[in-house]
């Protein structure tokens, strides 16, 4: 689209319409979906939200209030326990049919990443991820950044949540309207569990500042100390793949290329040597301060302020002098 | 579960710092060491664990690249895995290859060798796509237990622990099915001298896109591939003083 003039780019713009699966548990939106919405709208065009849950009114209320939505699609449906993939493929299937939208978007986590590619495959259409609008990034492990053209008449989006602000859910009184019922019950997979942590913390790809701990920390005990310097910023811990294998904190931790990706204002990585796989996960964050007692630690090469010291003094003293 | 049917990627090896190419249309990736997809090595032993189990009877591994994709078959073979299945396509195929053309491969095969359970990485960590498992499960109309950190055989169905953002989630799916690996599913183990030995003795199956009549037309145009911004060099500070000023200079207490 960039290659033309801004008449016709906005002429073409007005056929446009942009699907955003909506994330949330039932009772609170999630945070990615309001980065997808910004997304959704750099897009141009009509902007429909799908919200489908299990009594999941309170969700499309909060989302009621968001600016520049057109229409917002509330399936509420036992089918949709545990938001399984085979459940939803259908739901949005049929809305697309009804529709025809351009663009299908939702935000890059463990459940976008599970239901897009889905979805795609269903349209026969290549999923993309994208990080900038129009510059449709596919890592080599952050450490390249691929441009790409979809050829697809239906674009299928994973938007990386930290590239795009949240959009501020204000100044708008969208209408929600039930989706035509529909079977959406299978019998292929069902959700049985789930054992998510609790933390009073900020969500980790959320938060304005995060601090991590890697293999330097010699134990889960030791992370306390983490914990504590968290609570003066009101950040969130986070962890290498090191730390996380070696059973100190659990995997939702785990900051980096197989992680979560983050991006916060601030982010302090304590005993972390920097591999390149945790760098692809935290070096977009605006100021790196890395505490390692190794000078030729890798981390050292992307931290604007480094400190070369013992972390277990560094850290206590940082902590009681904050 | 009859037969187990595992992909596997030949990716550079994880620990390159790999290089863009000056004329911006890809990375460097011949002279630099490649090695299996870790993510996939986790998917080949959990496919022969399921055999030592007696889950399984029999683990076929796919591979879709140039020549060199059979090192990477070997490698699963040496692991254990019974017979391999090359696919092969030239160097410029390869390049336009996509995981909705490897996915559509995968599903035909899968139907092909009437395999039960389809085992994949969860991403290859050189396009980090995260798709393959998804796409293949879609197109077969199998269900789907991705980013599996633990898998259970329970009748004809499959419980699947799986890593989400918040912790841990619990399925249950109906055989036959897709699974992709996330890193602590399993330890892969390491393939010895003499089982590195026999597995040039196993069978490698070699097919083509026509023999499997799958279309790959390229669904994307790269138009650059580019070396992100580089991050300015920082300052090493002498004490905590020393970083408690910077850290109040930029705001953050």
């Amino acid at each position: 689209m960039k290659f033309f003039s801004p008449q016709l780019n906005s002429y073409l713009r007005r056929f446009e319409s942009t699907l955003v699966i909506a994330e949330h548990n039932n009772e609170k939106l999630l945070p990615i979906t309001q980065n997808a919405l910004t997304a959704a709208k750099k897009l141009g065009g009509d902007i429909t939200v799908l919200v489908a849950g299990t009594k999941c009114g309170s969700v499309a209320e909060q989302l009621s209030k968001a600016s520049g939505v057109a229409k917002i699609l509330v399936a509420d449906n036992e089918a949709f326990l545990g938001f399984t993939p085979e459940s939803l493929t259908p739901l949005v299937l049929a809305t697309q049919n009804q529709f025809n939208f351009t663009h299908i978007l939702a935000g890059a986590t463990a459940l976008g990443k599970s239901l897009l590619p889905r979805i795609a495959a269903k349209l026969d259409v290549s999923p993309v991820i994208i990080t900038i609008i129009y510059h449709h990034s596919v890592s080599f492990t952050g450490n390249a950044i691929l441009t790409l053209k979809s050829k697809d008449p239906v674009k299928v989006v994973t938007i990386r949540g930290t590239s795009f602000e949240a959009d501020p859910l204000e100044g708008g009184s969208t209408q929600t309207e039930a989706i035509p019922a529909g079977d959406y019950k299978t019998d292929l997979s069902q959700w049985l569990s789930q054992e998510l942590s609790k933390s009073d913390r900020p969500e980790l790809t959320g938060a304005k500042v995060v601090i991590s701990g890697g293999r330097g920390l010699k134990s889960g005990d030791n992370f306390k100390m983490l914990y504590e310097l968290a609570d003066k910023f009101n950040g969130a811990v986070g962890a290498s793949r090191a730390a996380v294998d070696a059973g100190f904190v659990p995997n939702e931790l785990q900051v980096g290329q197989t992680g979560k990706i983050v991006a916060p204002e601030l982010y302090i990585a304590v005993g972390i040597s920097g591999a390149i796989q945790h760098l692809a996960g935290m070096k977009d964050s605006k100021t790196i301060v890395a505490i390692n007692k190794d000078p030729e630690a890798p981390i050292f090469q992307v931290a604007d302020y480094g400190l070369v010291a013992d972390l277990f003094k560094v850290v206590p003293e940082l902590n009681q002098k904050l | 579960m009859a037969r187990v049917l595992v992909g596997v990627k030949r990716v550079i090896d994880y620990a390159v710092k790999i290089r863009v190419k000056p004329d911006k249309t890809g990375v460097v990736t011949s002279g630099v060491k490649h090695a299996m997809n870790p993510f996939d090595e986790i998917a080949v032993e959990e496919a022969i664990r399921l055999k030592e189990r007696k889950v399984a009877q029999e683990v076929v591994a796919v591979s879709c690249g140039p020549t060199q994709a059979q090192e990477t078959l070997r490698t699963a073979l040496a692991m254990g895995v019974d017979r391999g299945i090359h696919v092969e396509v030239s160097d410029s195929e390869y390049e336009a290859l996509q995981p909705i053309h490897i996915s559509k491969i995968l599903a035909k095969i899968a139907q092909d060798e009437k395999a039960d359970l389809v085992i994949v990485g969860k991403q290859a960590i050189d396009d980090d796509a995260n798709q393959t498992a998804q796409m293949t499960a879609a197109f077969l109309d199998w269900p789907q237990g991705t980013f599996a950190s633990k898998l259970e055989k329970i009748d004809d169905k499959l419980k699947v622990t799986r890593e989400v953002d918040g912790g841990l989630e619990t399925i249950q799916i109906k055989m036959p099915a897709v699974i992709s690996a996330d890193l602590r599913l399993n330890e892969p183990r390491y393939a010895t001298l003499p089982n590195i030995m026999k597995a040039k003795k196993k069978p490698i199956k070699k097919l083509t896109l026509s023999d499997l009549g799958v279309d790959t037309t390229p669904r994307i145009e790269v138009l650059s591939v580019e070396d992100p911004p580089t991050r300015q060099a920082g300052v090493v500070l002498a004490d905590v003083d020393q970083l408690i000023v910077k850290l109040k200079e930029g705001g953050h207490i």
